[in-house]
């Protein structure tokens, strides 16, 4: 149990919506998913909960790399989605609510893809 | 009016607090601080208040709505921005999407500083904006745009006919100076 | 004739200032006649981007910003970032700071309970009980601004332990005043349980089944109310480990639900903070050294007032971090209020957004 944090495991592109499929089949739930721009790279975060064992699938993929959406399978999927398009500028296509980047409407475009600037 | 500080109504609304500081502006009207004894009543209509509380910094997207209540208050009005964020936009300063203090967007009138601001500091702000409020009130009747002092409310003064016709021939020219500008 | 009238479609805007909510959130509700059929959420009226600050903050300093995510869990989101980084570093705090954070902890969620049950009772329009459950709040933040300094920010956290520890005499008052509160609450509980008008209010509205709960990825009251018996607190962090408690979890599915068992999670509070309290261990040190900076990536969850916390801290070795990422509960919980509000009357959305306990500034940053 004490372990769940460090339980993340790199999955490549084409087995994200296999493994988010999967996952909802088990009845877990999607408890987070998240980005970040490290290393000129996205790193994409799936978090899948089971009481309380926890497995989090992370892609990495290049900032120009579309990524299917899993809101189709996983509801609540949407939110992390729009949030991730809109502050990191991650190319997913087919969010059931798209909010087309006016999720958080903020002024700075894809504010988390610069390092250092305001 | 003499007394036109006594009934002031507040109206708040979180810029982009933490909630730190609207959970203490909330506090204030408990029994335990009671700002309600200074016959302040928070309500929730803009066109009501004469208050406008403000806290957090304020972001693009609500500074058009901080500037839309401000506009929907009736003269006279005070702005009190309660906690470091509404004053200077304090921790969150640097952070993207801050454009800085409230006074950015729209006129302060009394600054609450405090993360988050304590209620004693909160009816402190509002005990000066109170004394504010009544000056600004005193002011509008000043330049003929408040309601006239009706002289026969008063008991202290003796009704002198001329001197009301003087005020009210006053307004008169205010108000056609205004139309012909 | 048997051609049936469609009735026409209207989006009523609901937010940002309303007066149910000290917070701002934006719902554009599609109505037919008085019933809702669709509801569009819009953030970001609070955003503020505070996740970007790691760039400019290094990672000590990352903890008072992230303690001022929110005011009122704000605890909790400075210890989960610290145990975070403590994961990270690999770390083992000092007992009697591990007990300290326990306490503090449940001293939160008595207060944060507190506030949402007395916001709950002004959403009714009952503004008696309102007063009465903050009058009984102000009790838990004098002990908090007693032992720590600050009535909600307290900031007494740090990566490796804490900034100050408690005396004697501290740990004593604290006691007496949770059990002073235990016995004000029952007839607080009481009213809100057993009331005729509260249950009117409240029984059969906003029905979230266990299988919907699972697949919109409730979390939290939300979800024990929905009959799933998950509390994060028995994981293990903290002191928690050590301390004897049970999950409150309710069958009904609705706001009577959701209420009954935060109300419970009081009284458990209340129990939890005697056990550490009695259990404290006498030490002198409530921090440990810290040696060189974090390298690695952790994901702390933790139970807040409102639900499941995640942390999720990705370090490079030197002193600024690569990211923070928070999903705080609300943020979860959106999904949940959406299918809520759907078939809800327009009079049950004010109630029906508050029994979620939206915390806006948590979702937004």
């Amino acid at each position: 149990m004490e372990n769940y944090g460090r339980n993340i495991v790199e999955i490549p592109l084409e087995k994200l919506v296999i493994v988010a499929s999967e996952e909802r089949d088990k009845g877990h739930r999607l408890a987070q998913a998240c980005a970040s721009y490290v290393n000129d790279k996205y790193e994409l975060l799936y978090s899948f909960v089971d009481g309380y064992e926890m497995v989090t699938y992370k892609l990495i993929i290049d900032t120009d790399t579309e990524v299917p959406s899993i809101s189709r399978i996983c509801f609540p999927a949407f939110t992390y989605e729009n949030e991730m398009k809109e502050l990191f500028g991650v190319k997913i296509k087919g969010i059931v609510t798209d909010y087309n980047d006016k999720f958080y409407r903020i002024q700075t475009k894809t504010p988390f893809l610069k390092k250092g600037d305001k | 009016m003499k007394s036109f500080h006594k009934s002031p109504w507040l109206i708040h609304y979180d810029a982009s607090s933490c909630n730190g500081c609207d959970i203490e502006v909330l506090a204030c009207t408990m029994p335990r601080y009671d700002v309600e004894r200074f016959g302040i009543i928070n309500t929730g209509n803009p066109m009501h208040a004469d208050i406008f509380c403000v806290t957090g910094g304020v972001n693009t997207q609500n500074a058009p709505i901080v500037k839309q209540i401000y506009d929907q208050i009736p003269e006279p009005k005070v702005v009190l921005a309660v906690g470091t964020c509404a004053c200077t936009g304090g921790i969150f300063k640097e952070c993207y999407n801050i454009l800085g203090g409230v006074d950015q967007v729209i006129p302060v009138d009394v600054y609450v500083p405090g993360c988050a601001a304590r209620p004693e500091s909160i009816i402190d702000g509002v005990v000066k904006a109170l004394a504010l409020y009544q000056e600004k009130h005193d002011k509008m009747v000043q330049e003929g745009r408040g309601l006239p002092e009706d002289p026969s409310l008063d008991e202290d003064n003796d009704v002198d006919e001329n001197a009301s016709n003087d005020d009210n021939s006053s307004d008169e020219n205010a108000s056609d100076e205004e139309n012909a500008s | 004739m048997s051609e049936i009238i469609k009735p026409k479609r209207t989006i009523i805007p609901f937010g940002p200032q309303h007066p149910v909510l000290p917070e701002p959130i934006h719902i554009d509700l599609v109505m037919e006649d008085e019933t809702v059929v669709d509801a569009i959420p819009s953030v970001g009226f609070i955003h503020r981007g505070l996740e970007k600050l790691v760039e400019k903050k290094d990672y000590n300093e990352m903890v008072y910003v992230a303690e001022r995510i929110c005011g009122i869990c704000s605890f909790m989101h400075g210890m989960g970032y610290c145990e975070a980084v403590e994961h990270i570093m690999d770390v083992e705090i000092p007992d009697r700071a591990k007990y300290l954070r326990t306490i503090w902890c449940e001293f939160s969620r008595l207060h944060s309970h507190l506030l949402w049950l007395g916001l709950l009772a002004d959403g009714f329009g009952f503004e008696a009980l309102f007063n009465e459950c903050w009058r009984i709040r102000e009790k838990v933040l004098d002990m908090v601004e007693l032992t720590t300094g600050g009535r909600l920010i307290s900031s007494v956290n740090k990566v490796g332990g804490l900034i100050k520890d408690v005396t004697p005499e501290m740990l004593k008052a604290m006691k007496e005043t949770v059990i002073q509160v235990e016995k004000e609450l029952k007839p607080v509980a009481n009213t809100f349980l057993n009331d005729y008008s509260v249950k009117s209010r409240l029984c059969g509205s906003g029905i979230l089944t266990k299988e919907e709960a699972i697949a919109l990825g409730a979390c939290g009251p939300m979800m024990r109310a929905s009959g799933i018996e998950v509390d994060l607190r028995k994981t293990g962090y903290a002191a928690y480990d050590n301390i004897d408690f049970d999950i409150i979890t309710s069958n009904d599915c609705d706001g009577y639900a959701r209420c009954a068992v935060r109300i419970g999670e009081l009284f458990q509070s209340v129990e939890i903070v005697r056990q550490a309290i009695d259990k404290i261990p006498d030490s002198e040190e409530v921090s440990v050294k810290l040696k060189g900076n974090p390298k690695g990536e952790f994901l702390m969850r933790l139970e807040q007032p409102r639900g499941e916390a995640f942390y999720y801290v990705e370090a490079n070795g030197t002193k600024f971090i690569d990211r923070f990422r928070v999903r705080t509960p609300t943020f979860a919980n959106l999904a949940p209020l959406i299918h809520t509000l759907k078939g809800a009357p327009f009079a049950d959305v004010p109630l029906l957004v508050l029994t979620i306990d939206p915390c806006i500034s948590c979702t937004e940053r």
